[in-house]
């Protein structure tokens, strides 16, 4: 899937990486991308959420897509500018349909231990996408702090 | 015999066993699976504990971590104890309170308080 038309950013500005699937595997594009982050001026709140829905759509691809199985592989995209950033996940796993997860605040699920990552990712980022078959997502945050002339000194 | 944690650091304040967390990230799957058997290892030994988890140290979370709380604090209830935290910074507060599981944990601002108020409850 090309990143989506909306998120505003042509196809071929994204970084590009595959890692083994292993949490350890995929820490230097993390770096990476919290260091493009930190150049570009975002303020500590905002890359703590990025970083957040990072590493839970990291965490789902190893171990929910791929299960933990180390020989196949984390798709990673990613583009940071001052304005906005767009991070892709995607595993060779054979996807799922976010909208069968049960909402973790709700009552009746707030005693289950499991099932959170995906409602902080949309909960931290502008948008969360999909593709169709549910191996690969597509997160977008604007940079609202920035937006509100509140940039880090 | 309990292994002396390489996550953990336990100390005893009175009857209260205040534990803070060595990794200032709490992310990786496999060290929340051990700090959470070290955890529920320890309340299951005491039944009646009074456990206050110190978040001083920590600066970053994966809801997995969230999960292993859920988990210990339900062990900690069957066994009659009380599981209080405190010293969470502002952006891990956001993180419970948008899992609303700042309703579930009594949370305090400081360690001390914490302390005060299992006294009071005793």
């Amino acid at each position: 899937m090309r990143v989506p038309p909306d998120f505003g950013i042509s196809d071929a500005a994204l970084h590009d990486v595959s890692v083994a699937s292993t949490l350890q595997a995929v820490k230097p594009p993390e770096a990476e991308i919290m260091a493009a982050l930190e150049r570009c001026g975002y303020d500590a709140d905002t890359i703590f959420a990025i970083k957040l829905a990072f590493e839970e759509a990291v965490t789902n691809a190893v171990k929910h897509g791929n299960h933990f199985d180390p020989a196949k592989r984390v798709f990673l995209r990613w583009y940071v500018d001052p304005d906005r950033v767009v991070l892709m996940v995607r595993d060779q796993g054979c996807g799922f349909c976010p909208a069968a997860v049960p909402d973790p605040t709700a009552d009746e699920n707030l005693e289950r231990p499991s099932g959170r990552g995906i409602m902080l990712m949309h909960s931290y980022m502008t948008r969360v996408l999909y593709n169709p078959a549910g191996n690969e997502v597509w997160m977008y945050k604007d940079n609202t702090a920035r937006s509100r002339g509140n940039s880090p000194t | 015999m309990e292994q002396p944690s390489t996550h953990l650091k336990i100390r005893q304040s009175g009857p209260v066993s205040v534990i803070e967390f060595a990794d200032r990230k709490i992310l990786e799957e496999l060290s929340i699976q051990e700090i959470q058997e070290e955890l529920l290892k320890y309340a299951e030994s005491r039944p009646g504990v009074q456990l206050l988890l110190d978040f001083s140290n920590v600066d970053h979370l994966a809801s997995a971590a969230l999960g292993m709380l859920i988990t210990l604090h339900k062990k900690v209830q069957e066994q009659s104890g009380q599981l209080r935290l405190s010293n969470i910074n502002r952006q891990i507060f956001q993180v419970f309170r948008i899992t609303r599981l700042n309703q579930m944990f009594d949370i305090y601002d400081s360690s001390q308080q914490a302390l005060e108020a299992f006294g009071a409850k005793k």
